[in-house]
């Protein structure tokens, strides 16, 4: 019987890693960043270029941190769900426009609606490797205390606003 | 308007630094060290390529970066530390050595050593259960009748042989 069984459990062990496996995303790559300082910065306002942003500005505050792009495909299909989202006036929105030329982006949220409290620019991409960007959009949830908290990698959906990103603002906003 | 030119004078040796970077890249041996040491880097856009090989634009970006970081005096040490503070082990193609990674360091020995294991009880089972098999009287006296028939065969083409 013995000799029947323990072929049987290591296929059903095997099984079960191979089929786990087969449903991680391998872009998913952890980021080193969660629970540290965002990284600091001072960067020009896409509509007022003249005028400065800095994540020190929101000391004290719950925000989220969304990287995007005019160029970017994946942002488009997170659009509806970032507007939505800013007109709740959950938590305020500010956008990293990455690598992108400021005209395209200005017509891109002329066009599609402007969720964002503000965007600021990062025209050669130098805030982005700061802050471990690999695949826009990526969005951060800063807490009070300036600390990244969680990263959303690839577009924000309804599905995991509601699950993860949602109850993590409550959360920070509660302390 | 006196803001705006103290803010475009800050910048400039942001501007400065590109520009020098561009001439860098002109620098064969700084060019070579960069290339070595992208080899040891992962494209985290074309997760199987290395940074020197990828063309993505992130990978021509982190190049950049590198080059960078090298002209200012860093080694290639501090190099990988502030690549990985950012993007995570991840972009290591050789992962170190830390409790996360223990099993992907030493599960391949321990799966060795476990299959050795089974191999050398299994060896063993089977020794004892090649035991000598109890034979009646009858059955050993033909046993040696056999034997000795085969023997004698055997003797016999060898004799003939030599």
């Amino acid at each position: 019987m013995m000799r029947f069984i323990l072929p049987f459990v290591v296929f059903v062990v095997l099984a079960v890693f191979l089929f786990v496996g087969l449903n991680l995303n391998p872009r998913e790559v952890p980021s080193p960043l969660i629970g540290k300082p965002a990284p600091a910065f001072v960067l020009p306002q896409l509509h007022e270029p003249q005028k400065n942003f800095s994540p020190a500005d929101m000391k004290g505050k719950v925000w989220l941190l969304n990287v995007w792009a005019s160029w970017c495909v994946s942002c488009r299909e997170e659009h509806p769900v970032l507007m939505g989202l800013a007109q709740q006036n959950i938590v305020p929105i500010y956008g990293l426009d990455y690598k992108d030329s400021s005209a395209e982006a200005e017509r891109w949220l002329q066009k599609g609606g402007d969720p964002y409290v503000l965007s600021v620019t990062d025209t050669e991409g130098r805030i982005g490797i700061d802050y471990g960007v690999y695949g826009v959009p990526e969005t951060y949830v800063i807490d009070k205390q300036g600390v990244i908290r969680y990263k959303q990698i690839g577009p924000v959906t309804p599905d995991n606003l509601r699950e993860k990103i949602l109850p993590m603002v409550a959360e920070l906003q509660a302390k | 308007m006196k803001r705006l030119l103290i803010l475009l004078f800050f910048l400039l040796p942001t501007f400065a630094l590109a520009g020098e970077a561009q001439d860098m890249a002109a620098d064969p041996v700084l060019e070579k060290r960069m290339v070595g040491l992208a080899e040891k880097l992962r494209c985290l856009v074309c997760q199987n390529e290395s940074l020197a090989s990828s063309h993505a634009e992130l990978a021509e970006d982190l190049r950049r970066e590198v080059r960078e970081l090298m002209q200012k005096g860093m080694s290639d040490q501090e190099i990988l530390d502030y690549l990985v503070s950012r993007y995570g082990d991840f972009v290591l193609y050789d992962p170190p050595m830390k409790k996360t990674t223990l099993v992907l360091w030493y599960g391949p020995f321990a799966l060795l050593l476990l299959g050795a294991g089974v191999l050398f009880l299994q060896l063993r089972k089977r020794k004892s259960e090649i035991a000598e098999p109890q034979l009646t009287e009858e059955q050993s006296a033909r046993a040696a009748v056999l034997l000795a028939e085969r023997q004698d065969s055997q003797t016999q083409p060898k004799d003939t042989q030599a």
